[in-house]
């Protein structure tokens, strides 16, 4: 349920695009300072892509368990107006104002009725139909759905696109999820809403995506169902996941759809720099959290399967951060063996895959050979890239975006988070790929200069202090 | 306690996380028969607006003065029923949660024993709550200005971000100048952009800030206060210019740390003869010989350059396990500009791994090779002159993707190396009560959520005295820090943590064993009356003292020895 | 012989390496053998099986243990050798020449194939010093003095255990000494892989040496030194390489020195310095022997370039005084003396019975015998000790 806000009143706004954790960290700097923030978020929950994590490195802490308390800080602030599934229609710029127009999408279920008991998606005729997004697939959801059990708010919301009453105009003789709902939230007549609000700063925090891996055939991802990308092991391995945490070795069902399995796997690869570090297929660019996510999935295959062969190719370790090193050398001591050389191509023999590669520091007198590794799991650590609509989302708001996709910050070492547009600021991997730490300080950045903008536009009218935010 | 006890107890479903495996009504009836109960619900979710609304109609239609609510762990939660409690009249402090998820439907499985256990919990926490005390919120005011300590990179631009908000920002400076150890650089990477256009701007524009004063030639000795109300004072010249210190001391709201790093002395590598021969240098001696445009080295140009990364980073046996971050790239960036400079010399990168990470870094790396410079694979393990050619030294190394010894031959050799804590912040650390972690370095209060905050309030970090990190990284953290030292300073006020300890004069013998025991520095003997006094805006209310007093003078609120041995005589009463 | 690798490299915690590759670009023996340590790792950690058999360059390693003393993941690259010689020990494939030196230290006390009983030779002249001295081990003494194997027994090294007997003499320290029933330490014995025979070393000596119930054992070779200081557990001895013995007696004034080495002319001898691996690299004793060179009268030190940590390996170690090792032709102590020769030196002084007897050979080999000449630091000391014993009758 979205609540009712005090009015900003005479108070000058701010505006942040993306509620992932730049944007829902930034909407908490800014508010605590005392100023009204607007925060927008495409999809039905903030929280992002660190809502899809299992455990971060290097400390290994559960992501959820650090994010939902800063979720549910971002819903509860006396400052902060949550608007999800909105985006951004149109921004015009009126001197130090940005007229902003949002568009609220229909849920077609009513927000503050809505308790999220979960009935309507018990009874909808597409449960268990549709492949879920924020499960990356490996698992499935009704028409009508939250994200994950945590999600902020916990209000369903009923997906246009696989509804069979809003894409064929029929659904039986009822409504399913209407007759199931105990607080008639439900309303197909709700329309989309349109939301002018006037900001003096707008951050932009819309994240990333991930490049898809049938850009690299080679690896017979989307071929054979044992090679999986690393987000979708994410999934697997999060105990509030499809599969309460277990690992095992997806297969081919009798329909040929690719299902969980219930084998453990006993040989795994990982592949990296998939996509990433690669001008010619995929990108030229390094996507920096790749090595140590890697290391952490490694580390959690282990405590899964303790008698899995684990086997990590690479071409360099970037464990560069504040002890990141120190997890590299616990992982490695964890028994994963770390091996030199970026592999070729996977293909199968029999029901294992193989994996083809030059090892390239083995010593073979008189001349080296490949290696083939078998393997019954294969995780391919994809490329971060721009999200789709960043082309959209840079000419709506008139910024500029760098050579590599991403936004470009006016100048990266100086101002590293303002853009070409004077009070329009960049956070987190929308500018350029970065683990959660870099992205937390860089969100803070932002609010840092959007609060120059909003102190400067508060003129005569104090700031309002609300009641204390928990520090 | 003047008045009667009316309790209302609400036992939370949570959707089928509580209610799968507890019992939730019976836990409501349970709950209704408890002394000082007067209304017993369950509800599916309590947090949601039609939970909070039942609270609050309750406290309305009973007269209620205390809420128990059972349900999620009071981190997720308990600002929610505090915040609806108080709308209704109730106040925050007299509410109380009783965990029965993450402490019991989540753990456990058997229904019978879960629901046993949740009537426990509920129970204790009803026995506690008659005692609850109604506490106010407390808020001190903040002294609108910030001190930076350090005038590098990151303590300029930490100060620029506050004083463009228009408060005042204090730097405090050790050395002579501004600008850190990026003033002994020559030109960054990855734009190549020259230090002498990127730097003297941002010096000047610091200098010429009208809400920043800044002290050269000067340090902090002394912090006392808290969080909105530091006293500083700073020892030293204050610079003519910039403003002069009233009896040296300076009032601040919030403190933040940009001390810097040192560099690793190549002296503790014997082994690659830094000392011993005059081309062997460390890169900082290369950006120096970068900026004179001069590379010869025993009157003759180098003919064959080689640097050799990770010294003293990634060395257990050293005592630095860590990566230094920015060698790779700065190491890019030299060993390229040498080839720019000496296009015929063979330049050439031993390294173990390459990690050019940041944005615009992998492009780097492919330049430089482009560019001519050789990478080769091999954690070099020693130097020595070349026996009849004194000029030359001979690096002895592995090329592990040959599989190969080789016996290296260089004119100039750079030492790439790395970062580690500045020993002279031994002193700060002290003053401040900043932990470090293994590393050495400054500890963030969170790795992940907390990058800049320490466990002091209202004291911050910024750069590479947290860790080893880049300009562009720096420059974030430090606008980060200057956002979290903002906070306070543009609300004009903070909030206290209003559960703090008490001590009561009568009972106080003076002994002054809270004293030390208190890791806040929270209670202080006053030397007049012989008693213990507790400020509470230093008291984080982890009641350590109260549990040590040998004479029960202190008295912890919100957790007092009336209120816990209630719960405990509930819990094994029943 | 097939080994099945991943109990060995869990116990060796081999996965912490990296591959960097600093153990085998510091390993002098890599860049005239097959031997790559680095390769040897990667190989346990990768492979499911190793092939001991085609693995002769196993015996070439001299445990000169620069790759442990620079490996930044503490991974001990060395000691994956010496575990690998132990497999191949245990499977009795060793060069015969290492397996005879073995059977004789187990049988006789010393790898020379010598008897026991001539153990006390070397004291030849000094019997009744001897004779006191074993005495004061008997009666409990406050210093021991362990001769070892090589000085005992090889005419070339006796001299400085002679030596060093005058000197405790001369300074009057209440010594004492084992006699025949001192027996191999068994350093290099653990690092060919006989770990049965080296722990059976252990317990015995380790005994024999707690019953003498010394304050302080001083050794003349630098490995008796270093296996007794680390891998015996003694802690309440004081273990001394007489380096260190003799800069502390300079130091406090118990010993001095008269005469001088310098020429008639006054041409002081110039005289270079190397560092064993087990007195320096490994242990860290870089200056006590500098100090006493410096002291003695009429001497001029040089150093050479590779010196203390750099020090080059005179290729003696590690069983190698016993075993040819894959290559013959390219010596490491060829490089060495040529260096000591290129400074200018007349003396190489060395401080091991090792590094005495393979560098003085190599000064044979290549020629240099007329510029050069090899002795131990006691040798030169003997030459310009004060001697007031009197029952001392002097040999050299």
């Amino acid at each position: 349920m979205e609540r009712e806000r005090p009015g900003p009143g005479d108070r000058p706004a701010a505006l942040i695009v993306g509620a992932g954790i730049a944007g829902i960290q930034a909407a908490l700097d800014i508010a605590d300072a005392g100023f009204p923030v607007y925060l927008i978020e495409r999809e039905p929950s903030i929280g992002g892509r660190m809502a899809q994590l299992d455990k971060t490195f290097p400390t290994l802490d559960c992501s959820s368990c650090i994010l939902t308390p800063k979720m549910v800080d971002a819903d509860q602030h006396p400052n902060i107006t949550l608007m999800t599934y909105a985006d951004v229609d149109s921004v015009e710029r009126d001197g130090d104002i940005f007229h902003v127009r949002v568009r609220k999408k229909p849920r077609y279920v009513d927000p503050d009725i809505c308790k999220g008991c979960g009935d309507c998606a018990e009874a909808c005729r597409m449960k268990d139909r549709i492949p879920s997004a924020f499960d990356e697939g490996i698992a499935n959801r009704s028409a009508i759905y939250v994200p994950f059990p945590q999600a902020v708010p916990l209000v369903y919301t009923i997906d246009p696109d696989t509804c069979l009453y809003l894409t064929r105009g029929v659904c039986g003789r009822t409504f399913k999820c209407k007759d199931a709902c105990p607080a008639d939230a439900i309303d197909f007549e709700q329309e989309e809403e349109f939301v002018d609000l006037d900001v003096r700063a707008i951050i932009v925090a819309t994240g990333f995506d991930l490049i898809d891996p049938e850009t690299q055939p080679e690896y017979g991802y989307g071929v054979y169902p044992q090679v999986m990308t690393a987000i979708e092991f994410e999934r697997l391995s999060d105990a509030s996941g499809p599969t309460k945490g277990e690992v095992f070795v997806p297969e081919v069902d009798r329909r040929g759809n690719t299902v969980v399995g219930d084998r453990k796997p006993e040989d795994v690869v990982f592949i990296k720099c998939v996509g990433s570090r690669d001008p010619h297929t995929g990108v030229p660019y390094c996507s920096r959290v790749c090595c140590m996510y890697t290391a952490k999935h490694a580390h959690l295959i282990r405590e899964k399967v303790p008698d899995a062969n684990i086997t990590v190719f690479y071409m360099d370790v970037r464990a560069f951060g504040k002890g990141y090193e120190e997890f590299y050398d616990r992982v490695r001591h964890e028994r994963v063996t770390y091996r030199r050389g970026q592999p070729s191509e996977v293909y199968r023999r029999g029901d294992r895959l193989v994996v083809l590669a030059e090892d390239t520091t083995l010593c073979r007198s008189p001349g080296r050979e490949p290696i083939e590794v078998e393997a019954d799991l294969v995780i391919l650590a994809t490329a971060v890239v721009p999200r789709g609509d960043v082309a959209q989302v840079a000419a709506a708001l008139g910024i500029d975006r760098s050579p590599d996709g991403f936004f470009q910050e006016a100048d990266l070492k100086l101002r590293p988070v303002d853009t070409n547009v004077d009070n329009i600021f960049v956070a987190g991997c929308c500018q350029s790929p970065k683990d959660i730490p870099d992205t937390v300080a860089q969100a803070k950045a932002a609010a840092s200069s959007a609060l120059r903008a909003l102190v400067q536009a508060r003129e005569a009218v104090p700031a309002a202090g609300g009641p204390a935010e928990r520090w | 306690m003047e008045q009667e006890p009316r309790i209302g107890v609400y036992i939370c479903h949570c959707g089928v996380n509580i209610a799968a495996t507890v019992e939730v009504e019976e836990v409501a009836a349970a709950a209704a028969d408890l002394p000082g109960v007067v209304v017993s619900r369950d509800y599916t979710y309590m947090c949601s607006d039609p939970g909070q609304a039942l609270i609050k109609e309750d406290i309305r239609a009973y007269g209620l003065n205390r809420v128990v609510v059972a349900s999620c762990s009071p981190r997720m939660h308990e600002p929610t029923f505090r915040a609806a409690s108080e709308q209704a009249g109730v106040n925050p402090y007299q509410v109380e949660m009783a965990n029965i998820r993450e402490q019991c439907s989540w753990v456990h499985k058997d229904k019978r024993q879960a629901t046993e256990k949740a009537n426990l919990l509920v129970a204790s926490a009803v026995a506690k709550a008659v005692h609850l005390e109604a506490l106010g919120d407390r808020e001190v005011d903040v002294t609108p200005g910030a001190l930076v300590i350090g005038g590098g990179i990151a303590g300029m631009a930490a100060a620029l971000d506050v004083a463009d908000t228009g408060l005042q920002a204090y730097l405090v400076e050790k050395a002579d100048h501004l600008g850190g150890r990026v003033a002994d650089l020559n030109r960054t990477f990855p734009t190549l952009e020259s230090v002498s256009e990127l730097l003297p701007p941002l010096i000047e524009r610091v200098q010429n800030h009208p809400n920043i004063t800044v002290f050269l030639n000067s340090e902090v000795a002394q912090v006392n206060g808290y969080v909105g109300n530091f006293e500083v004072s700073v020892t030293g010249a204050a610079d003519g210019e910039a403003g002069e210190l009233e009896e040296g001391t300076i009032k601040v709201g919030s403190i933040v740390v940009a001390t810097g790093y040192d560099v690793f002395d190549p002296d503790r590598l014997p082994e690659f003869g830094y000392s011993d021969y005059p081309n062997v240098i460390t890169s900082l001696e290369m950006e120096e010989r970068l900026m004179e445009g001069d590379l010869t080295v025993n009157g003759r140009t180098p003919e064959r350059v080689a640097f050799i990364q990770c010294v003293g980073s990634r060395d257990k046996q050293l005592g630095n396990p860590h990566c230094s971050r920015v060698c790779c790239m700065y190491t890019a960036k030299q060993s390229r500009l040498v080839r720019e400079m000496l296009p015929d010399a063979e330049v050439t990168v031993f390294y173990i791994d390459v990690r050019t990470f940041g944005k615009g870094g992998e492009e780097f790396y492919d330049d430089a090779r482009s560019k001519g410079v050789r990478y080769r694979r091999g954690n070099v393990s020693e130097i020595y002159r070349k026996p009849g050619e004194p000029e030359r030294v001979i690096l002895v190394a592995e090329d592990t993707l040959l599989g190969q010894p080789i016996d290296f031959e260089a004119d100039l050799v750079v030492l790439a190396v790395g970062m580690e804590a500045r020993e002279s912040t031994s002193k700060i650390s002290q003053l401040l009560k900043l932990p470090r972690s293994a590393d050495g370095f400054f500890l963030e209060a969170h790795p992940k959520l907390r990058p800049v905050d320490t466990a002091m309030a209202g004291v911050f970090l910024a750069g590479c005295c947290q860790g080893p990190k880049d300009i562009p990284d720096t420059v974030a953290q430090a606008k980060a820090a200057a956002s979290s030292a903002l906070i306070p300073l543009i609300r004009g006020s903070v909030p206290v943590e209003s559960a703090t300890a008490v001590v009561s004069e009568e009972l106080c013998a003076g002994c002054g064993m809270c004293v030390e025991v208190c890791p806040y520095e929270a209670p202080a003997l006053d030397q007049l009356w012989r008693v213990s006094r507790i400020n509470p805006v230093l008291c984080e209310g982890c009641g350590a003292c109260a549990a040590t007093c040998p004479s029960s003078a202190i008295r912890m609120q919100h957790f007092t020895a009336e209120q816990v041995l209630a719960q405990v005589d509930a819990l094994i009463s029943s | 012989m097939a080994l099945k690798t991943a109990r060995m490299t869990e116990e060796l915690e081999l996965f912490g390496c990296i591959q960097c590759g600093k153990c085998t670009g510091g390993c002098p023996v890599a860049r005239k053998t097959t031997l790559n340590i680095r390769d040897l790792i990667y190989h346990m950690m990768v492979d499911s099986d190793m092939d001991l058999d085609t693995h002769a360059e196993l015996w070439d390693c001299t445990a000169c243990f620069t790759c442990v003393e620079r490996c930044p993941k503490d991974v001990q690259p060395a000691e994956l050798i010496i575990a690998l010689r132990g497999e191949l020990v245990e499977g009795g494939r060793i060069p015969e020449t290492i397996g005879t030196a073995l059977m004789s230290i187990f049988r006789q006390g010393n790898p020379s194939s010598m008897a026991r009983q001539d153990r006390d030779l070397w004291a030849e002249g000094m019997e009744a010093s001897l004779e006191q001295a074993k005495q004061a081990a008997q009666d409990g003494c406050d210093l021991l003095y362990f001769v070892g194997c090589i000085p005992a027994y090889d005419n070339r090294v006796q001299p400085v255990a002679r030596a060093l007997m005058r000197v405790f003499e001369s300074a009057g320290l209440d010594v004492g000494a084992l006699g025949t029933d001192e027996t191999c330490c068994g350093n290099e014995v653990r690092r060919m892989g006989e770990v049965g025979l080296f722990e059976m070393l252990v317990e015995e000596n380790g005994e024999m040496l707690r019953n003498v119930g010394a304050d302080q054992i001083v050794t003349t070779s630098p490995h008796c030194f270093n296996t007794f200081k680390n891998e015996y557990g003694l802690p309440d001895t004081e273990i001394l390489h007489y380096t260190q013995l003799l800069a502390h007696l300079l130091e406090e004034g118990d010993l001095t020195f008269g005469g001088s080495l310098a020429s008639e002319e006054g041409e002081k001898k110039v005289v270079t310095y190397h560092d064993p691996c087990f007195l320096g690299k490994q242990n860290q004793v870089y200056d006590e022997p500098r100090a006493i060179i410096k002291a003695i009268p009429g001497v001029e030190l040089v150093e050479m370039d590779r010196s203390r940590e750099r020090s080059l390996c005179c290729e003696g170690g590690g069983g190698r005084m016993w075993v040819e090792g894959t290559n013959l032709e390219e010596r490491i102590a060829f490089q060495r003396v040529q260096e000591a020769a290129d400074t200018g030196a007349d003396i190489l002084a060395v401080a091991c019975p090792f590094c005495l007897l393979t560098l003085e050979d190599a000064v044979k080999v290549q020629g240099l015998d007329e510029q050069l000449r090899v002795m131990d630091i006691m040798e030169l000391v003997d030459q310009v000790l004060e001697e007031d014993v009197p029952d001392a009758s002097d040999q050299e």
